[in-house]
């Protein structure tokens, strides 16, 4: 089995609500020093056999059309990921 | 022939266009949009989010609620259900076309307008009978309005941040494709304090707040008339009534 793993984040010019009230969360719970926070999404896409060049192709389109929306998030990575007991 | 904004809407007579209403898994106020329709003089059409045939309607609403539980992005899975292949093929045809918050969330996805919609920028679900300025009266979903006039509609929801960069804004601007813009005060954030867009054509809109939700005298927002009086919302469906049966 394989498997795509694709992060998307939200556009750097893009205001972050989530990360803005993990970022106000942090200091109350004793966590200081951090400046900023920006939430993500992580998608783990799932394959029978070998992550193949044409999968991947897939996948980034896929992460283009449906798993991002251009005009606030940016696709950050699309990697495949060996799954060690195969 | 078709509503006025002060005509008692259970006088209203019918005009014979047909206002068809989108259901996806998870809408809210295809009822309320529905019913909207009726009270301003149309006959409403039940659509399915999984049929792909329009049935031959006049134009479409896309209503409130949270299409596919908001999952990955607001509006982001309803976008490729089988009707909206026919609601943008049609759209770019002509169709007058509304979405209503969760709508227009959609319609942004489906790129028939441009921009996006995020969290508020406070965090918070918001519900509040809100003001607008209407600032194009010339769109098929508000000939019935005049251009800066103030409305009071129903505002409802999580995702109600309308973003774009700012090329596409200051182009919105310049075409006067910005509809709505929130009065006295902006309650998401959204840029420029835009509550609604249109397309090049003025077929195609979209707003947060809900015109369906203020329609009917005692149901509606607080007026200066008295309490849940405010009917705002009616003329936007008269209009496209108006502007289907001619």
């Amino acid at each position: 089995m394989g498997r795509v793993v694709v992060e998307v984040m939200p556009k750097p010019e893009i205001l972050d609500p989530q990360g803005k009230a993990v970022a106000a969360a942090l200091p109350r719970l004793g966590f200081h020093g951090f400046t900023g926070v920006r939430q993500g999404k992580r998608f783990e896409l799932e394959v029978d056999g070998e992550v193949t060049a044409e999968v991947l192709e897939a996948v980034r389109g896929a992460a283009q059309t449906l798993l991002s929306n251009p005009v606030i998030e940016d696709v950050v990575s699309v990697v495949a990921e060996h799954d060690p007991e195969a | 022939m078709t509503a006025t904004a002060g005509a008692s809407p259970s006088r209203t007579e019918k005009s014979g266009a047909r206002i068809g209403v989108v259901t996806f898994p998870g809408s809210l106020d295809d009822r309320d949009a529905a019913r909207a329709v009726r009270l301003a003089g149309g006959t409403p059409v039940s659509l399915w989010h999984a049929d792909d045939d329009l049935h031959g309607v006049d134009a479409v609403v896309l209503p409130g609620g949270f299409s596919y539980g908001d999952y990955l992005r607001a509006g982001a899975i309803s976008r490729f259900a089988p009707v909206m292949g026919a609601v943008v093929d049609a759209a770019k045809g002509g169709l007058p076309v509304l979405g209503i918050c969760n709508g227009f969330q959609i319609l942004c996805e489906a790129h028939l307008l441009p921009g996006a919609m995020i969290k508020n920028d406070h965090r918070t679900f918001i519900c509040r009978e809100q003001r607008l300025t209407v600032e194009n009266a010339s769109t098929a979903w508000t000939a019935r309005y005049t251009a800066g006039d103030e409305i009071t509609i129903p505002l409802k929801n999580q995702d109600g941040q309308f973003v774009a960069d700012d090329r596409t804004l200051d182009e919105l601007e310049a075409q006067g494709r910005v509809v709505f813009r929130y009065a006295g005060w902006n309650p998401n954030g959204s840029r420029r304090d835009i509550a609604g867009i249109t397309n090049t054509a003025g077929n195609v809109v979209g707003l947060m707040p809900h015109p369906e939700h203020a329609v009917e005298p005692g149901f509606g927002p607080d007026s200066p008339d008295g309490p849940r009086t405010g009917t705002d919302g009616l003329r936007m469906f008269a209009s496209v009534i108006s502007a289907v049966v001619g």
